[in-house]
């Protein structure tokens, strides 16, 4: 039982740094960077294993539990979150109280069995793995152990049945594929429904904000370019006002050239856009949860009555005409 | 880093090489120095190797899709890829303010450095001498007994990278193409096991050197056809790319896990996916096509004259970059899965597909190895077989389709009649061309009713014109309003 020189080196730069890391798990603030110190301490133990000759366990250690169970682990990180506590509700009753009983006779069996347990006196890694460290292993687990090896793997099977089963849900309703959605959008077509995704809101000179409708061809605006939640919220600016804006930019930065060559547009030919303009257009009350209003203009959305609660789209001055 | 790692691993293998059993190659010459050369060499092939990967990538698209391709910088554009790069070196490099900075920036070394880690055990040739010495050393780095579980497992810590990047740059877009690619990583890393276990089966060894020698009569992608395909799928679905670059979907996530990176991180990115390929198109070659053996012409010519000395290394380089062919080739083909399909065709497809053909394997190893049967009559077993379930797949009821079965059954057109007359006569099914208002075609099993402009069309060449007649009205009814 020699350790080589190599192998003391590794192994005092890597304990230090595991135990480093295994601190890191209990103290890291986020739960993701705990779970990068585990498979730091993961992957510094296959090292070790490897270094002592158990190569397979190395290895299968890096494969199984860095690769596919912390995997799985980070991946509910990532998309619950931490925030997510807990239910202390105890779904048994007395869950608890048998839990605590069942690792008790687990402890004492274990501690039992490994005190009682005499071992043959070692023979040696050479003659251990004198047909290679894989072959040698699986000769021990295949024929010497093969029984508790099958009942691991039926519990173990057993466990991932119970997984899904519990799991499971039936399918109350028939699936809804991609065919059948793209059928109902045909059959919806008749009552107006759309074949593409809904239109993008609208892009001006000076605002391309989530809140203003897009123009169709006809120059009208098109109220479902606007999220249904803002419309719904009353949070919708009306297309007109945003065009009426653009207008006395164009005004008064080309006064000539504007009155020379759009007429029409020298004097706001909408009373609303006018009002806006001015400012006099009363700011919303602010509803409960809604997002912060657009703060550069003071040219608002339709305004809803808190009191009644967020109502239906609110109409742009063009109102509807489709 | 990669170097130390791999001269750690090599030092410790290097005490026990003497006596160690399960490996093939004789690393009983090597010092650390080999180690350290070797070590260089390997990544200095791998670097230049992405160079000309891209480069080799574009240039073949383009062939593809009729265009040129790079053409500019150098020779055949060669230099296209050396430009870019030093494009990204210079720019400016963002972190972004929402971002974990420490995995930020750890998440494209980690991709970087594993993809590296896999070549260690790539075994490149035979054992070649050094020119002008008598000094004899295996052309790959080290070699031991799970070598091929080595690769699995440097694979599966790359992917923490891509995992990491995507959740620490704090953006949704890179946190989905990181979901992905967890879920895609999980399920298709079980499949590619599973192929490589078929081959463990038959070669009775996981040390790369082992797998090579093994292959000395026959490749075992000629044996194991199911296994060598199902690895050639994982191995595009494993490396995140076309038609499985969902993780980076461009359409859908921008450029998923590394949406948030700029310059050189993602100069990283970039270079361990092209390693990547690289590497699972070695570990193909190794696997499957024989290593470096040379192909079976030239294999018998003068002896096996070409599977010694530093020829093996160029039949291994010509394999691994028929595989990065393959790449392109299936890139430049394939659209890109939906998201279910892909995972359905993982699980549902792949994996029992493997999991059943290993069975069936070691059922008929077991039977060669521990029963009194001869190759012969496993053949003719197996031949017995493929035929009862050839004839089980025809005579096998053609599987009902509840919803547009009837339909596509009455929609069949009896040969000899032209549809034209179908339709003239009277159908079964009233259609309504206008059903929800939308004028819609008609289905299989319906038909039109009779259009006038379809009744002129029907007259056969040669006929009278349509002076009288039924149709002659209807034509005068129709272009009366026209004039």
């Amino acid at each position: 039982m020699t350790v080589s020189g190599g192998e003391v080196v590794l192994f005092w730069v890597l304990a230090p740094l595991m135990v480093l890391a295994a601190l890191g798990l209990l103290f890291a603030r986020k739960a993701v960077h705990a779970a990068i110190c585990v498979v730091f301490v993961m992957i510094s133990l296959a090292i070790l294993y490897i270094a002592q000759e158990a190569a397979f366990l190395g290895v299968v250690q890096i494969v199984v539990y860095t690769g596919a169970v912390m995997m799985l682990f980070l991946f509910v990180l990532m998309l619950v979150g931490v925030d997510a506590s807990d239910s202390l509700v105890e779904t048994i009753r007395g869950q608890r109280v048998i839990g605590v009983l069942l690792g008790l006779g687990l402890g004492s069996i274990l501690v039992g069995v490994i005190a009682q347990a005499t071992f043959p006196p070692s023979v040696g890694l050479t003659a251990a793995n004198a047909e290679s460290n894989p072959v040698a292993l699986a000769r021990i687990l295949f024929a010497d152990y093969v029984f508790a090896l099958e009942v691991v793997g039926i519990l173990l099977v057993t466990a991932a049945i119970a997984a899904l089963v519990l799991t499971h849900r039936r399918r109350l309703v028939p699936r809804v594929g991609q065919r059948q959605i793209s059928d109902a959008k045909v059959a919806a077509l008749a009552e107006g429904g759309l074949l593409t995704p809904l239109p993008a809101p609208g892009v001006y000179a000076q605002n391309n904000a989530m809140d203003t409708p897009a123009l169709d061809p006809q120059g009208r605006p098109i109220e479902h370019s606007v999220s249904r939640i803002l419309r719904i919220r009353g949070q919708e600016r009306s297309a007109g006002h945003i065009l009426a804006r653009e207008r006395a930019v164009l005004v008064e930065h080309e006064p000539e050239l504007t009155a020379r060559r759009f007429p029409e547009l020298t004097a706001p030919t909408d009373e609303e856009a006018a009002a806006d303009l001015s400012g006099e257009a009363p700011v919303p009350a602010a509803v409960p949860g809604a997002f912060p209003t657009d703060t550069t203009s003071g040219a608002t959305g339709p305004t809803t009555d808190p009191a009644t609660g967020p109502t239906t789209g609110p109409t742009t001055e063009h109102g509807k005409e489709s | 880093m990669t170097g130390l790692l791999n001269l750690v691993s090599g030092a410790v293998l290097v005490s026990e090489t003497p006596g160690v059993p399960g490996i093939k190659a004789d690393f009983s010459q090597d010092n650390g120095w080999t180690y350290l050369v070797k070590a260089v060499l390997i990544i200095v092939f791998l670097l230049t190797s992405v160079l000309i990967a891209i480069w080799f990538e574009r240039k073949v698209v383009a062939r593809m899709q009729v265009r040129p391709g790079p053409n500019v910088h150098g020779p055949f554009g060669l230099l296209q890829s050396l430009a870019d790069a030093m494009k990204l070196l210079l720019k400016e490099d963002l972190t972004v303010s929402a971002a974990d900075k420490f995995v930020y920036i750890l998440a494209p070394m980690i991709a970087v450095f594993c993809s590296l880690l896999t070549f260690a055990v790539i075994p490149f040739g035979p054992n070649v001498t050094i020119p002008f010495t008598d000094y004899s050393t295996p052309a790959q780095l080290t070699d031991f007994p799970v070598a091929v579980l080595y690769i699995l497992a440097c694979a599966s810590v790359g992917v923490y990278g891509i995992v990491l990047g995507g959740w620490s740059s704090g953006s949704t877009y890179p946190l989905l193409g990181a979901v992905r690619s967890t879920a895609q990583v999980i399920s298709y890393e079980l499949a590619m096991g599973l192929a490589l276990v078929s081959v463990f089966i038959m070669a009775g060894s996981m040390s790369t050197s082992e797998i090579v020698d093994s292959q000395t009569r026959v490749w075992w992608a000629l044996i194991l056809i199911p296994s060598f395909i199902i690895y050639i799928i994982a191995m595009i679905g494993e490396t995140n790319r076309l038609p499985f670059d969902l993780p980076e979907a461009e359409g859908e996530l921008v450029s998923g896990y590394m949406t948030e990176y700029s310059s050189m991180k993602f100069a990283w990115f970039f270079l361990a996916e092209y390693i990547n390929m690289i590497n699972v198109s070695a570990v193909a070659t190794t696997l499957f096509l024989g290593g470096w053996r040379a192909p079976w012409p030239l294999s018998a010519i003068n002896d096996g004259m070409f599977n010694e000395g530093w020829w093996p290394i160029l039949w291994f380089l010509a394999k691994v970059w028929a595989f990065m062919f393959v790449f392109v080739w299936v890139r430049g083909t394939l659209l890109r899965l939906r998201y279910d399909q892909f995972m359905k065709f993982g699980w549902k497809i792949l994996i029992p597909a493997a999991l059943a053909w290993i069975v069936v394997l070691a059922v008929v190893q077991g039977m060669i190895r521990f029963g009194d049967v001869d190759n012969r009559t496993i053949l003719i077993g197996a031949g017995a077989l493929f035929a009862v379930a050839l004839l089980a797949i025809f005579l096998w009821p053609a599987r009902k389709d509840p919803g547009g079965g009837a339909d596509k059954a009455g929609g069949a057109t009896p040969s000899g009649t032209s549809p034209y007359r179908k339709a003239a006569t009277a159908s079964p099914e009233p259609f309504d061309a206008f059903a929800g208002g939308f004028p819609v075609p008609p289905l299989p099993g319906q038909s039109l009713p009779s259009a006038s402009r379809r009744a002129r069309r029907l007259v056969p060449e040669g006929s009278p014109p349509p002076g009288g007649g039924p149709a002659a009205p209807d034509a005068q009814d129709e272009e009366a309003p026209r004039g």
